[in-house]
């Protein structure tokens, strides 16, 4: 195909193909610092191409696609061309990739310990995480990702897979006062979940791409929710877990090993909170109280 | 050598992976993912020197095939708990019934939908067998429920409600339909038990020529390049003196001989299967089917648009007269 890029987040190796120069060059500036290749095998291929041959001319529409594709999915306008570049990128993960146990999780790592956040798209788990690895709280924390928690499932260690974060309405004005631009994605304006602009991570994240983490705790976090604390049992932390996983099933036996264990070794909370100060500060708690 | 063409020679000789670059591995990959044959590359190659992240790749690849094979086999079971009390003999198909076999052809296959073949005057206790244990049916349309019982091989696919596994009860193994009727009958009376189980498969010439009836005299070809390996496979190992003429007496019976031939002359073109020297040669629309089989790109793309839809028209004029297929498209498009 006409335009490409390729580059290595964490332990996948990413091509990512389109008939459109725009949105290549866009993937191509947000994604400067990550490896290149040079000459390795990709193991995940995505593609955004046009959802009909006229349409990649008229009233352009991208597909959204690669080795993994949803067939039904309705096709973004052009001008959304990144984002669908990087949802392309998500689904070639969330369908393709069986070495690690894969959680759909916010993560950030400080003294090569984590924290796992899970929830629902708006729960803040990507906002909370992007502060904190921004270090807008109190101590030093390494962002691991934003989109996908990988857990090995023979030694239960985190691998860190830093792609861009989707930073999304409110969240976007915050970030835009603290980062430079050349880290911010163009704003994309009327998507399903509102305006959506990227953010390339701090450059830490990126160059630890490769240090993996000790997870440490298990967080649920609900933005706008009653402030306070809940422990949550394994047993319920599992069920959430099973239910953000893309791979559980398809993994069988080693999968439910990962994370049996993980819910095992390490504490679970839910928390809710009204601020990303107050949400900040209760992960500072959170982790000043768990055992070292 | 494009990348669909490397997916053939390493399924053909493993070997020759290694004279592939980092790019010639990222369309491999593709290719074999599009093909869904990735864990059958996997388990083809597992013995070969592979770049560190095409070896972690692959091995990934191998052990969620082998999952996935256990779940397939634990859907038979639940099956085959479904219709113990009915006393019906019903025959594994396809990819489960090669897992369930052990067959070599089960390395790495992926395996859709659980396919099982059942006498035609017990259809009807083994759908209200499977109603009752817990299936429903995907398609409630009327028009698609009757057209499937009036015209098709098998029941409107069945999806478990909680395990959400799809099901496909044949009561034959091609539309009633279409012009090449095979005796259904005679594959359910020469099926036989496996070891340890109630579970039954076709013999071998039958599944073999089931598996060249599904890939040449049904269908476009979507796909094909898999059930064209394990067409290989099956007669790699089932081929031996006594197998050749039963296979070719068996397909004349079941009216699939040209299908079957067709199948043998293509499987030994691109994966040098062993056949007989009276069965090789060469027939002018062999190029086509290859050319249909081949038709993709580097990035795992299907190419040869016209290719393509010469077979989809084949297809249709496989599986119904021209008048009823006007008939069929004309209440497709005006339900839609």
């Amino acid at each position: 195909m006409s335009h490409m890029h390729h580059m290595r987040v964490g332990p996948v190796r990413f091509r990512v193909a389109s008939h459109w120069a725009g949105p290549i060059a866009e993937l191509r500036r947000l994604y400067a610092d990550y490896p290149a290749l040079s000459g390795e095998a990709a193991t995940a291929t995505a593609r955004i191409e046009a959802a009909r041959p006229w349409r990649r001319w008229v009233r352009p529409a991208v597909h959204i696609g690669g080795d993994y594709t949803i067939p039904d999915a309705l096709p973004l306008p052009l001008s959304q061309g990144l984002l669908a570049a990087e949802m392309a990128m998500n689904l070639q993960v969330a369908l393709g990739w069986r070495q690690h146990l894969l959680l759909h999780a916010s993560s950030v790592e400080r003294g090569g310990r984590a924290i796992i956040m899970v929830g629902a798209s708006g729960s803040g788990k990507s906002t909370l995480a992007a502060q904190l690895g921004e270090g807008l709280g109190e101590g030093d924390w390494r962002l691991l990702g934003d989109e996908f928690a990988m857990l090995g499932l023979d030694d239960g260690q985190l691998s860190p897979f830093p792609r861009l974060i989707s930073l999304k309405n409110e969240a976007i004005a915050a970030m835009e006062r603290l980062v430079p631009a050349a880290r911010l994605g163009p704003a994309i304006t009327g998507t399903p979940k509102g305006t959506i602009r990227h953010l390339v991570p701090r450059a830490d994240a990126i160059a630890r791409m490769d240090e993996r983490a000790t997870p440490a705790l298990l967080l649920f976090p609900t933005f706008g929710g009653e402030p306070g604390l809940r422990p949550v049992a394994p047993s319920e932390a599992f069920m959430r877990l099973t239910d953000s996983s893309t791979n559980y099933v398809a993994l069988g036996e080693a999968g439910f090993a990962a994370l049996t264990k993980l819910v095992r070794d390490v504490p679970a909370v839910a928390i809710g909170y009204a601020s990303g100060e107050q949400g900040m500060a209760a992960v500072e708690a959170l982790w000043a109280d768990l055992r070292p | 050598m494009n990348a669909v063409n490397n997916l053939v020679a390493a399924l053909r000789d493993p070997a020759s992976v290694a004279a592939l670059d980092g790019d010639g591995w990222s369309g491999l990959i593709s290719v074999a993912r599009a093909e869904v044959l990735l864990g059958t590359l996997a388990h083809r190659v597992a013995d070969q020197a592979l770049p560190p992240a095409v070896a972690a790749l692959l091995n990934a690849a191998r052990i969620a095939a082998d999952q996935a094979q256990v779940h397939a086999l634990w859907e038979a079971e639940m099956c085959a708990r479904a219709l113990a009390p009915l006393g019906v003999r019903f025959v594994l198909l396809k990819g489960t019934a090669y897992a369930a076999a052990g067959l070599p052809c089960a390395a790495g296959r992926q395996i859709g939908d659980l396919d099982i073949l059942v006498p035609r005057d017990r259809l009807d206790e083994v759908e209200a067998a499977l109603l009752g244990a817990g299936w429903e049916w995907v398609k409630d349309d009327p028009y698609d429920q009757a057209y499937y019982r009036q015209h098709m091989h098998e029941l409107p696919p069945l999806i478990h409600g909680t395990r959400d596994r799809m099901i496909d009860v044949h009561h034959t193994i091609l539309p009633l339909t279409a012009r090449v009727a095979p005796d259904a009958a005679a594959m359910l009376a020469d099926s036989s038990p496996l070891k340890g189980g109630g579970l039954y498969v076709l013999s071998p010439a039958d599944m073999t020529i089931h598996c060249a009836a599904h890939l040449i005299a049904d269908g476009d070809l979507a796909g094909g390049l898999r059930n064209l390996w394990d067409f290989h496979c099956l007669l790699s190992t089932f081929g031996d003196d006594a197998f050749w003429p039963a296979l070719k007496q068996r397909a004349a019976h079941h009216q699939l001989w040209p299908a079957t031939h067709r199948a043998a002359r293509i499987a030994h073109h691109l994966f040098g299967t062993p056949i007989p020297l009276g069965w090789q040669g060469w027939h002018l629309s062999d190029r086509l089917f290859i050319r249909r089989l081949t038709a993709r790109d580097g990035w795992g793309r299907e190419t040869r648009p016209l290719t393509r839809l010469a077979f989809t028209i084949r297809a249709h004029m496989l599986r119904m007269p021209p008048l009823m297929l006007a008939k069929h498209l004309w209440a497709k498009w005006r339900t839609r």
